[in-house]
């Protein structure tokens, strides 16, 4: 959304996650980054570039190949008053740390009646699309949506890369970022001044009249393209980018749904259990009387992520099968 | 018992070239198995067997191109059961079947695990519901082939025997129910259709909105009183053909019953000068070509789509005792199909379309109506509809509110009447506009206010 | 190139025809109103007016229209223009 007025400049979701770490890290003394290669490296996925050049070993902190570790010396700065940044390379690694991030981060507020709680971050990347086969490439972010006591969001766009770390940061318990591996060369205008975004709602991302796409994070420019498609013949879709997975904002893509009368769930988790299956379930609780059509999901074939780059094509949620699924509710 | 012959592969097909034999004489076949493979000019295509038998004799030999139909191979009866494992490919087998204890160096059943069939036949075999380590191949070396599955799974299928019906009164008559989605129930309670007179169904086979709507549009137009004396009274008429298909009659019958029963129209009405607009027009119509020329319907749609957008209170729908503003404007526009059909579709967003395009929305859209050829999105859009009776020679429409819309504007003749102008009096073109309003949604008030922000904007065409 | 009366009536029973595609133009008597006889609306009739104008190619403006209402006022009409 730019104006005449407002200056802009081309960036990519990397660099917009950049600024975003080295605002927070500028503007609050607790605020430290802390994960494998963050430092020297400068991050697996160059996302914290300069970091440590900038802003020295405290607070730019490389940490041995141990996440469960590391995570659980995240919670522990955390409880202790920090507020800690920390970085799993990606969601096929957290599962060492699960126990910290599910026993500790998320239940220690809980379990303590309230005298503890735990402000820490957790980014990852997630997804798969890079031929990084069976153990690296899990989509994983639905499991964790399942999980209470923590935050879930997963921000598809430029100004969300830039803008959910700030108030992730400033929430006194536990919010897991997600980052999609295939974003993070996405380049597009970003507002100069482009700041904190909410991070409680669902957006509409494009408006349409013929059904409801809902999808998040690398999901989305699959589907954005998939409504392009179907508005060539005549098929207006509404695209809702869910941007947090927990707690879901079901208001907004129930209202859409209720104006539509029909959905699409697009999600690259694999389908039985999926995020997709908890957002279609308060799809038909709550637009029951108002649907044309059952709710149909576009997920990822439930096999390991083959390595063969057409056979992991084949296995994710591609365009061709969100424009079909489309169809078929609008018969 | 049918030989194996050059099967057409293609449309364009006459003949084909054998390239090999993927079997041997004396080999036993199961329908499905490849047999041969076919060179078509296109490309080599694998040819499998339609039917069980043994290969008796190959007729043509590799390199031969024959026509379509000719015999290739002919084939023998299977005079076994289909479980018997071929002897000849085993190595140190017995020549007959096992009948006494087996054999010590006789050919013995290798157990089929499913470890031994490829991924693919496995998922068909589990698709299919058929276990393999039950079956012995008929395969090479014994193993298990996509044949030996299906015929295992044809064999253990329930056998097609129509069941005992119980004998219940009226069943033979009774109707299947029929599949609808809850949304469609909803718009058939509110729009009054009968959903059992609802014969399209969707793709699926249950009916979606779309039938509900289309049922609900396709109408029949109330018959225009007969002009008066307009016959001697000796001459006999023919009685009224009646109009319209069943099915639609009732719909229409029923919707518009509905409206009158349930919707408290009000009415509010006035009469606009149109000299403004049609020297306008007038005017602007000079520069334009035949083919680009504005109609005043058009103008007349702009203007109060316009207006619409002023007063959104008209223009959305009474739905569960509430109203529900409309996304943006979609005119629906009463169109009266030759044959005395109606139906009143959309021109989508109309306040944002030009004065053009409007217009030419309007032809497309009239076009298509009377052709039969509109998008259910038309159909299902209208947020506030708009009736011109103007050239049926009507002064004045005071039209039925189409549900589950709150308004209706009727459009009459455009008639030149005596006018008071600055103290004299004068000729006008003059328009009779007519707003129908549900009283539950809007009161007089706010229907008055509408007509009078679209007289306002009548007299400024300009900036239509 | 003139338009013959005789061409004139056939382009009006065309373009007629192409609207109400069962009308019998020829038994209409010359003078009837043709908009009431075959019930042509204002798209109709504009429809009407562009078949003509591209068949004869003779320009017919909004102010023509009163001259346009009878078989007949069409058949002089174009047969004025074209001379």
């Amino acid at each position: 959304m730019t104006s005449a007025t407002v200056a802009v400049r081309e960036t990519t979701y990397r660099e917009a996650m950049r600024d975003a770490l080295r605002e927070a890290l500028a503007e609050d003394e607790r605020v430290f980054l802390m994960g494998e290669d963050v430092g020297r490296y400068g991050g697996c996925f160059a996302v914290s570039l300069g970091l440590l050049e900038e802003f020295g070993p405290e607070r730019v902190r490389d940490t041995p190949l141990s996440e469960s570790g590391f995570v659980g010396a995240g919670v522990g700065a955390a409880i202790a008053g920090m507020r800690p940044i920390v970085e799993i390379m990606t969601v096929n690694f957290s599962l060492l740390a699960l126990d910290q991030i599910l026993n500790n981060a998320a239940t220690l507020q809980h379990m303590s009646g309230g005298q503890v709680h735990v402000p820490l971050v957790i980014r990852m990347t997630t997804g798969a699309g890079r031929q990084l086969a069976a153990q690296h490439s899990h989509s994983l972010e639905g499991w964790y949506a399942h999980i209470p006591g923590i935050k879930v969001l997963a921000p598809a766009t430029l100004e969300d890369a830039r803008g959910m770390l700030g108030p992730a940061l400033e929430d006194p318990d536990p919010v897991l970022l997600f980052e999609h591996g295939t974003l993070y060369n996405a380049s597009g205008p970003l507002a100069e001044d482009a700041g904190p975004v909410d991070i409680q709602r669902a957006v509409v991302r494009r408006q349409g009249r013929d059904l409801t796409l809902i999808s998040y994070g690398g999901s989305l420019p699959k589907t954005l393209a998939a409504a392009e498609t179907l508005a060539a013949d005549g098929i207006e879709a509404e695209v809702v980018d869910l941007r947090v997975l927990r707690p879901l904002d079901d208001a907004t893509f129930t209202e859409s749904v209720r104006r539509t009368h029909r959905a699409v769930v697009v999600d690259e988790g694999w389908r039985s259990g999926s995020l997709s299956a908890e957002v279609s379930a308060r799809i038909t609780e709550q637009c029951f009387y108002d649907l044309d059509s059952p709710v149909l999901r576009v997920c990822s074939a439930e096999v390991p992520m083959p390595y063969a780059r057409h056979l992991e094509e084949a296995a994710l949620p591609q365009p061709e099968a969100i424009v079909a699924a489309a169809r078929a509710v609008v018969g | 018992m049918a030989d194996f012959t050059m099967p057409s592969l293609g449309a364009d097909m006459d003949a084909g070239t054998l390239v090999e034999w993927l079997v041997r004489e004396g080999d036993t076949v199961h329908r499905g198995d490849p047999m041969a493979v076919v060179d078509t000019d296109k490309s080599a295509i694998e040819v499998e067997s339609f039917d069980d038998g043994v290969v008796e004799r190959f007729l043509v030999e590799p390199g031969a191109r024959v026509a379509v139909g000719t015999t290739l191979a002919s084939l023998a009866p299977l005079d076994d059961a289909p479980t018997k494992v071929p002897a000849a490919r085993s190595p140190g087998a017995a020549t007959t079947p096992a009948a006494g204890p087996p054999a010590r160096h006789g050919h013995h059943r290798r157990p089929h695990t499913p470890r031994a069939a490829p991924p693919p036949l496995r998922h068909h075999a589990a698709e299919l519901g058929v276990d393999l380590t039950t079956l012995a191949g008929s395969g090479p070396d014994g193993t298990v082939t996509r044949a030996d599955v299906d015929r295992a799974a044809r064999a253990s299928a329930p056998s097609p025997l129509p069941l005992q019906r119980r004998a219940e009164p009226g069943a033979a008559t009774r109707p299947r129910p029929r599949r609808a989605s809850p949304y469609a129930r909803r718009l058939a309670a509110e729009l009054g259709v009968d959903l059992a007179s609802v014969t399209e169904v969707g793709g699926d086979g249950a009916v979606h909105a779309a039938q509900v709507l289309g049922a609900a549009s396709t109408a029949v137009a109330p018959v225009p009183p007969p002009p008066p004396a307009a016959t001697s009274p000796a001459r006999v008429e023919p009685p009224p053909k009646p109009r319209g298909t069943g099915a639609s009659r009732t719909t229409i019958a029923a919707l518009m019953s509905r409206a009158k029963r349930e919707i408290p129209h009000y009415y509010v009405a006035t009469t606009v000068d149109l000299g403004p607009l049609t020297e306008w027009l007038r005017r602007s119509n000079r520069e334009r070509g035949v083919s680009e020329r504005i109609l005043p319907a058009a103008a007349l749609l702009k203007a109060t789509a316009l207006t619409a957008r002023d007063h959104p209170e008209l223009n959305g729908f009474w739905v569960d005792r509430a109203f529900v503003p409309g996304d943006d404007v979609h005119l629906g526009v009463a169109v009266h199909v030759r044959g005395g059909a109606l139906v009143a579709p959309a021109i989508h967003r109309t306040a944002d379309l030009t004065l053009p395009e409007v217009m030419a929305a309007l032809r497309d859209l009239v076009a298509r109506a009377r052709s039969g050829r509109l998008r259910r999105a038309e159909l299902a859009d209208p947020t506030l509809t708009v009736t011109d009776l103007g050239d049926q020679g009507v002064e004045e429409v005071i039209g039925v509110i189409y549900p589950p819309q709150v308004a209706l504007l009727g459009i009459g003749r455009v008639v030149e009447r005596p006018w008071a102008m600055d103290g004299l009096i004068g000729v006008r073109p003059t328009v009779r506009l007519t707003l129908s309003g549900d009283h539950r949604a809007t009161d007089g008030a706010a229907g008055a206010r509408f007509l009078n922000t679209l007289e306002e904007r009548l007299q400024h065409p300009e900036a239509l | 190139m003139t338009i013959t009366p005789e061409q004139a009536r056939e382009m009006v029973a065309r373009a007629v025809r192409r609207i109400v595609p069962d009308a019998d133009v020829g038994s209409v008597p010359d003078r009837a109103d043709l908009r009431r006889t075959f019930e042509l609306d204002s798209l109709d009739f504009l429809s009407f007016v562009e078949l003509l104008v591209k068949e004869s190619g003779v320009r017919l403006d909004e102010d023509d229209y009163p001259d346009l209402a009878t078989v007949a006022g069409c058949a002089d009409l174009l047969a004025r223009r074209s001379a």
